[in-house]
């Protein structure tokens, strides 16, 4: 018997408040500081499953997120908690017989996330043995009924190495594998960037569906705003570590009040000869010094910054039902 | 009127032996394409379409095991015609870079990166011009500041600048020497959408005021809809289409385009998107008939037995499908019976 | 067993390295019927050049070559077994401790070895075997040539082991239930073992040598027979002098194919560690059984 959680005493599935994670690197005798995530607040509810999307270039933290939440890095500082627990003090033990029931991941490259010298079926039946799901005579059966949940069928990939699949079919059987333990939560980092267009939306439109189907909640993790916005509910948007921007899916990438979320959103080539832009952007910026380090972290690049965006944090404000974090809103 | 850059019947395979067994890959197969100059010609196609070998052998970059069985590519400036094909070593090097550039998918193996970048841009142009030091250092100057470009990049090392800046250095390291044609293979797919915007703004603005002619290859069908005029989609080998860019996004005929344009994510809606069942052939064994019948929802005997031909179904619009050619030879005979 | 199975099959040099050390196999069996003990001597007339009853001639101790030779090989091989025995455990423990237990643990096996690794092992060997001058025996010597080999394969190990623990795979497995013992045998050891075996090839190789090179100076046990004695006792006899050139063809003819041998199957080993290469080799098998197959975007060439 797994040791049961200490009684949840509110409703969060996932809550993080104020998590952060700095990295120090050594340079010859100084070392310098880098925060991945700075700050971050976001709580996801546990009585209704959702699509929450977290959303950022490269070097904006949300990998780093991931493998938090995931239990493989822990944060410098802030809490961590699922279902009230903290994840970086859960033991080696406790994670394995109650939080990796709960908590799945779905990684980037299909490829990678098996091992190329193993059957791909063998990490479905690991997962039903290890966790005993079932009995091994009713292994095969529950292992086809995940491969249908995902569109495909035992016969088509048992006995089959990874190789042998396409990336869409992989990713697949690694969402079926994470679908094994009935976990409440699923983190995908980035699942279908390595994917054909013509493929990803299989797979993004399945995630809609599993919400629905099997009642769990997905942490979606991308670059891409297109595919947050048809999938999501709600969308928190990464800046260098800072959620700058949270809310509704429709309202944040709609109608979207933080400057560097405007940004994005233009940035976005969209595939419509109506749509194309206008504007010109300036070319001049020399990219290392972008970043300010005290103040906001987007004064340097923002369209409308201010005296005081140079000097002071902005803190969260609320507006129209979402988090922004910009003075404009003040 | 002849294109500058014209392939005829293009075959391309890759024929390799390993460990005894003889495997051709036909990921170029008999494609023929004319690029008008002074345009932007998209060519579209997903992984494993043979994109990236069809701009290879139209740069006659082809190494072995990547052999051109059939077919010809052949460059025209003004009344000068150059047979691609048939191009030693030297003479590619001499037209190449001149007449001809190329921006890769990553800057690195153009910007050297233990020199700095002033270096880099001085090594190319003396490599086709005699200048000093001082008057490439000026030319390289004048050029990033044409393209509002910092110039303080020329001092720095490759790694000291953002992905998206070094991409933009290799784009202006490609062009200073007026190319008049201009091979890009990907040039913004694994930067982020700011940095992305810049670049593509860039190549455009290179273009136009330069009038060069850009092959562009990517799989993103929103930087072609923002940079193409002309728009070429490939599936497995072969031109399934060919339109004008508003033509392939708006209209597209073959069922293949139109799942594609379908399948795309859009800001404004957020209404389902299908996807297209199945997944692309490999090329070893592509299937009998059309390549794309496994996959259409639409195909009927004959696309299983014949390899449907590219017609043109209107002035500038080619479409290579048995359907849509059927329709218009049925509007053809039912309009002369009027 | 599949992997020497594909290696059989798919390289050449491996299949003619193990036929030879196959041979070598058959001259350490031979040994056990030898009608001459090793340690007497005059069993036969002396100096006779090789014939039909001695094939390998005679030396001047009236002992027939090819049955010394016999001894002289598998003694050589225990020596080397003996050295790689002890020097792989020594380096695959210190490696998966630095590997998986990481922290104080790596730092502290770490520098371990890295302190190992700037010794200089032949002198150091040679000054030991000085000191027990007269008390070395064959079973020390590769002890001894284990204890100073194991630092390189230990950094090699632990390499391996810290990438592989960071594939996604591996977290793959994890969050599968697998536990760590689980992990590492089911998951890594099929990528450890072919370099294991390649590693095991080339600790004979050295442990081979140094035992030749010591035993030629005369360090070893001069009692045994052991490749480096035999040419020790035919330097000694003034063989290259007295035109009795057969007694030290055969142990040098010996310990070059022996070498060579494991050289040609470290070479098969290598290649076929190759991640590329074991692709290409996993394709040709499923397109055996399966024609069908499509190819991984990797091998189609395209986009490369």
């Amino acid at each position: 018997m797994p040791p049961s959680p200490a009684p949840s005493t509110s409703s969060m599935l996932l809550q993080a408040q104020d998590l952060t994670k700095v990295f120090e690197t050594r340079q010859g005798f100084s070392t310098s500081k880098f925060h991945a995530v700075d700050a971050a607040s976001f709580s996801l509810d546990s009585s209704k499953p959702e699509i929450f999307t977290v959303a950022g270039e490269s070097g904006s933290g949300k990998t780093t997120l991931a493998r938090m939440i995931l239990g493989m890095e822990s944060p410098t500082e802030g809490v961590l908690r699922y279902k009230d627990r903290s994840i970086a003090q859960l033991s080696g033990k406790e994670k394995r017989s109650w939080f990796y029931r709960e908590v799945q991941p779905v990684f980037q490259d299909p490829f990678a996330a098996f091992s190329p010298l193993k059957r791909i079926d063998h990490y479905l039946y690991e997962t039903v043995y290890n966790y005993k799901i079932t009995d091994k005579k009713g292994a095969d059966a529950y292992v086809n009924q995940m491969l249908n949940e995902v569109g495909l069928t035992l016969a088509e990939i048992s006995k089959r190495y990874p190789h042998e699949l396409s990336g869409g079919q992989a990713q697949r059987v690694a969402i079926a594998r994470a679908l094994i333990t009935h976990p409440s939560l699923i983190i995908a980092d980035e699942p279908v960037s390595m994917l054909d267009a013509s493929l990803r939306m299989s797979i993004v439109n399945m995630f809609r569906k599993l919400k629905d189907d099997q009642q769990v909640s997905i942490l979606y993790i991308t670059h891409d705003l297109a595919t947050a916005y048809y999938a999501a509910d709600r969308i928190a948007v990464m800046l260098r570590g800072w959620i700058v921007e949270m809310g509704p899916v429709e309202q944040v990438l709609g109608n979207p009040l933080h400057p560097y979320t405007q940004n994005l959103k233009q940035s976005i080539p969209q595939a419509d000869p109506d749509k194309t832009w206008d504007n010109r952007v300036d070319l001049a910026e020399l990219d290392t010094d972008t970043y300010a380090h005290v103040g906001c972290k987007f004064a340097n690049r923002c369209p409308l910054v201010m005296d005081k965006c140079r000097t002071t944090v902005p803190p969260n404000f609320e507006r129209e039902g979402r988090t922004v974090k910009c003075f404009l809103y003040e | 009127m002849t294109g500058i850059v014209e392939a005829q019947d293009l075959k391309a395979y890759y024929i390799s032996r390993a460990y005894g067994v003889e495997r051709t890959v036909k990921a170029v197969d008999g494609i023929t394409m004319s690029v008008n100059e002074g345009e932007i010609y998209g060519i579209a196609g997903e992984s494993g379409c043979g994109k990236s070998t069809l701009l290879k052998v139209l740069l006659g970059a082809q190494t072995p095991p990547l052999t051109v069985v059939d077919g010809s590519v052949k460059y025209h400036f003004g009344d000068e015609e150059i047979d691609v094909l048939a191009l030693k070593e030297n003479g590619q090097r001499e037209i190449r870079w001149k007449k001809v550039s190329y921006i890769p998918q990553g800057s690195m193996h153009v910007l050297n990166p233990v020199r700095r970048i002033r270096d880099s841009f001085h090594d190319f142009i003396t490599a086709h011009r005699a200048v000093s030091k001082k008057e490439s250092y000026v030319m390289a100057r004048d050029y990033l500041r044409d393209l509002g470009l910092p110039e303080k990049v020329l001092a720095a090392f490759p790694h000291q600048l953002s992905g998206g800046m070094r991409q933009r250095v290799t784009i202006a390291l490609a062009t200073i020497l007026w190319p008049k044609l201009i091979f890009a293979d990907e040039p913004t797919t694994a930067l982020d959408v700011v940095v992305q915007r810049g670049v593509i703004q860039l190549l455009k603005e290179i273009q136009q005021t330069k009038g060069s002619t850009v092959v562009l290859i990517t799989h993103d069908l929103g930087v072609h809809a923002n940079l193409a005029d002309r728009i070429a989609v490939l599936y497995a080998g072969k031109v399934v289409e060919e339109a004008d860019t508003r033509t392939i996004l708006k209209n597209p005929r073959h069922p293949y385009t139109q799942y594609l344009i379908k399948s795309l994510p859009k800001l404004d809606t957020r209404d389902e998107r299908v996807s297209i069942p199945g997944r692309p052939p490999a090329l070893d064994k592509p299937p009998s008939g059309c390549r794309f019948h496994p996959r259409c929802p639409l195909a009927y005997d004959k696309c299983r037995t014949e390899d449907p031909q590219v017609v043109t179904i209107e002035p500038g619009h080619r479409v290579a499908c048995h359907l849509v050619t059927e329709e218009i030879s049925h509007a053809a005979v039912a309009s002369a019976q009027h | 067993m599949s992997t020497v199975r594909d290696l059989l099959r798919f390289s050449p040099s491996f299949r003619v390295g193990a036929l030879i050390l196959l041979a070598t196999l058959v001259l350490v069996v031979l040994s056990f019927f030898s009608p001459y003990r090793p340690d007497r001597n005059r069993v036969v007339p002396t100096n006779k050049p090789p014939q039909a009853k001695y094939i390998m001639g005679t030396n001047a101790n009236g002992q027939d070559v090819f049955w010394m030779l016999t001894f002289a090989v598998r003694d050589t091989l225990i020596v080397a077994g003996l050295a790689v025995l002890i020097g792989r455990s020594i380096g695959v423990t210190l490696g998966m401790v630095s590997g998986y237990l990481g922290g104080t643990w790596d730092r502290v096996a770490s520098s371990i070895v890295d302190s190992f690794i700037v010794i200089p092992r032949l002198p150091l060997l040679i000054l030991i075997a000085a000191i027990l001058h007269g008390e070395m025996t064959l079973p020390l010597l590769g002890a001894l040539i284990g204890l100073l080999d194991w630092a390189y394969p230990s950094k090699r190990y632990r390499a391996q082991i810290l990438s592989l623990r960071e594939r996604d795979f591996t977290h793959t497995a994890v969050f599968a239930g697998m536990n760590t013992l689980k992990v590492v045998i089911e998951e890594h050891l099929p990528f450890v073992i072919p370099f294991l075996l390649a590693d095991v090839v080339s600790g004979f190789l050295f442990a081979i040598g140094f035992e030749v090179t010591l035993s030629v100076l005369g360090l070893s046990d001069l009692q045994t027979q052991s490749i480096g004695t035999m040419l020790y006792w035919g330097n000694y006899y003034n063989s290259l002098l007295a035109n009795r050139l057969w007694v030290l063809a055969a142990p040098i003819v010996a310990s070059i194919l022996i070498v060579v041998g494991f050289y040609l199957v470290s070479i098969g080993l290598s290649s076929y560690l190759d991640p590329r290469t074991r692709l290409a080799r996993m394709q040709v098998k499923t397109e055996v059984s399966e024609p069908d197959e499509p190819l991984t975007p990797e091998l189609q060439g395209i986009n490369a």
